[in-house]
């Protein structure tokens, strides 16, 4: 068990070298230089010597393994390098818009909980009646609706019946809980939605599917109460590929920041990645990619932790 | 039950009866009665292609056309679910819309789901380190969310129609690959493989011939699973102003441009384009699933 653990985890490492290395290279590889299409783009001359001296400033007249080199370096210190927009270092421009993403994404996934276990739960008890075609409906709809169409929405619903819009300036939770709340909850629910809509259909198969295994016949059989079966035996059980799928899009949930934040307009790190793509600011596409990366494969390996721990019968090589 | 069975089998015996066209109608029947959801997701499909191919016929105005004089005209007679901030036909830009989401959603999916197909399958019959090589590489991919990856593509391709089918299909390919690998890992071990082998056949005829042919079920469940996942991206791409670019028109484009600035005054703007793309990503998931359910019932989640 530790063994397969400890292998599992350095695995990730091979695995984040892999994405480094692919971003890095094709972003240097592909025709299309940087400095050209940033100083030609906002028109007018601009000489080839002012180009040559941009590209030296930003450390791209070097050669890619020399490069690639330096960019591993400064990894190995937690250093992603500057951006190439504003100048200022890649993990400080994260930094400052980490905890505002970090809190919808943990919202929304507490959102998606709290409307998956219940209603999944419901549908498989009542399949194929009325409440179980309510959920469903529900959920394919929540698969269907792009989250930054909710986001518009929601936003829509608020000027037309309140004419009012949630607050525009971010402030952390613990300064004023209630103007954070009233800003982030909104983003939350609509990434939150599509994040429940998966795991509400993975509850309703998972319960379906426990139902129907002998020890459930058993402890019916045994004359213990409908209540108890359900959140002794059935629940319990039924859970571990519901928490593999909640784990599983927690990481999809980086994705749908992405657009939700640019609804909202809240300057998070989906709004840094995008506006980084639009300007061509490769340091930091190679960071960003690099940190959703690296989250991603974390979350995985959380995942079968969790696996384990879960559900004792697991025991891996 | 019975007094169900009877009709169809009715049917059945009338389509042995009369032909092809006769027999296609009963199998379209006898679809339409076990699956009614998958059925009515085919149906909205075939209406969104039929719309996508007669745009033109169908659209009441010239999709790029622009009248100031009729800036944000509410929803009226003539123009029926109103217009932009440039005096444009709402209506007829989803109409010819249909044709970006479509192409988009075809073109990515089917691209990169059988480039999955082929990458998968060779995969799995060649095995040992070459299975292994391709792994690690299909995992470094498999590393992002899809609109991440695509995001990355369109950061080093750029912008427009076609650049945005390749950010799309990118990150399929290491999906499909890995799910086609599976049954090809099986498919490998079958009789026949071993005989073409004995044959003195070339890889390539194997894997093009005798295996791809049998790895065609997952390959379908997962390129109709695309459908739905390409044209929601295409939006979101196309909303962040990183996809299909004006004036070309498209779903996810017309929410962006202020349509939300606009939305108190004008609420048709962000509306309309939304449900259209709901319903299309909605029928596409309801085709696919019942595809899914036909093809493999172990596979079935809902």
């Amino acid at each position: 068990m530790r063994r397969y653990l400890v292998r599992r985890f350095l695995m990730m490492f091979p695995t984040l070298f892999g994405v480094a290395l692919f971003i890095f290279v094709l972003i240097r590889l592909l025709p299309g230089d940087i400095v050209q299409l940033r100083m030609a783009g906002e028109g007018g001359f601009v000489s080839e010597e002012a180009m040559q001296q941009e590209r030296q400033r930003l450390g791209l007249d070097r050669s890619i393994g020399r490069q690639f080199v330096d960019w591993m370096k400064g990894l190995t210190r937690l250093d992603l390098g500057l951006s190439m927009w504003t100048g200022r270092p890649v993990t400080y421009e994260i930094g400052i818009r980490f905890q505002l993403s970090l809190q919808i994404a943990i919202m929304a996934t507490l959102i998606a909980i709290a409307l998956a276990l219940p209603l999944g739960t419901i549908a498989a008890l009542y399949q194929d009646r009325w409440p179980d075609y309510a959920v469903r409906v529900f959920s394919i709809a929540g698969l269907a609706m792009p989250s930054f169409w909710l986001g518009i929405l929601i936003l829509l619903g608020f000027l037309i019946a309140f004419h009012w819009t949630p607050p525009m300036v971010y402030v952390p939770f613990w300064v004023d809980p209630w103007g954070n709340l009233s800003q982030l909850i909104w983003p939350a629910l609509a990434t939150g939605y599509r994040y429940s809509a998966v795991a509400t259909r993975m509850t309703r198969s998972a319960v379906l599917e426990v139902l129907r295994e002998d020890y459930i016949r058993t402890a019916r059989a045994k004359g213990i109460r409908r209540k108890l079966i359900l959140t002794r035996h059935a629940l319990k059980n039924a859970m571990l590929p519901v928490v593999t799928v909640i784990g599983l899009e927690f990481a999809f949930l980086i994705g749908g920041l992405v657009v939700t934040e640019q609804v909202f307009n809240l300057n998070g790190l989906g709004k840094l990645f995008v506006d980084a793509v639009t300007q061509y600011d490769y340091t930091m596409v190679q960071g960003l990619v690099l940190l959703v990366a690296f989250v991603f494969i974390l979350s995985n390996f959380v995942v079968d932790l969790l696996y384990a721990w879960l559900d004792p019968r697991i025991r891996y090589r | 039950m019975a007094d169900v069975a009877l009709p169809a089998l009715d049917v059945e015996e009338a389509a042995l009866a009369h032909g092809p066209a006769r027999r296609a109608l009963a199998a379209m029947w006898r679809f339409a009665r076990r699956k009614p959801l998958g059925f009515a997701g085919v149906a909205v499909v075939i209406v969104m292609v039929l719309t996508a191919v007669l745009a033109p016929v169908v659209a009441p105005y010239d999709p790029l056309a622009t009248d100031y004089g009729a800036m944000f005209a509410p929803p009226d007679a003539r123009h029926w679910l109103g217009t932009d901030s440039f005096g444009r036909d709402v209506l007829s830009r989803i109409i010819f819309g249909s044709r970006t989401a479509l192409l988009v959603g075809f073109g990515a999916s089917v691209v990169g789901a059988t480039a999955g197909l082929i990458i998968g399958t060779a995969s799995g019959y060649f095995g040992g380190r070459i299975d292994m090589i391709v792994q690690r590489i299909l995992d470094v991919f498999l590393s992002f969310p899809l609109i991440v990856l695509a995001l990355a593509v369109v950061a080093i391709l750029g912008t427009g129609t076609f650049k945005v089918i390749l950010a799309i299909l990118v990150p399929m390919v290491p999906r499909a690959a890995r799910v086609c690998r599976a049954t090809a890992l099986s498919v490998r071990e079958s009789p026949y493989v071993d005989a073409a082998r004995a044959c003195g056949y070339g890889h390539v005829r194997i894997i093009l011939r005798h295996m791809v042919p049998n790895v065609i079920p997952p390959y379908l469940i997962v390129l109709t699973a695309f459908l739905g996942q390409a044209i929601l991206l295409e939006a979101s791409l196309s909303y962040l102003g990183l996809g299909v670019q004006e004036p070309t028109p498209a779903w996810g484009l017309m929410l962006q441009g202020g349509a939300a600035e606009y939305a108190e005054s004008a609420p048709w703007i962000p509306i309309f384009p939304g449900l259209a793309i709901s319903l299309a990503v909605f029928a596409f998931n309801l085709f696919g699933d019942s595809l899914r359910d036909a093809l493999d019932p172990k596979l079935r989640t809902l």
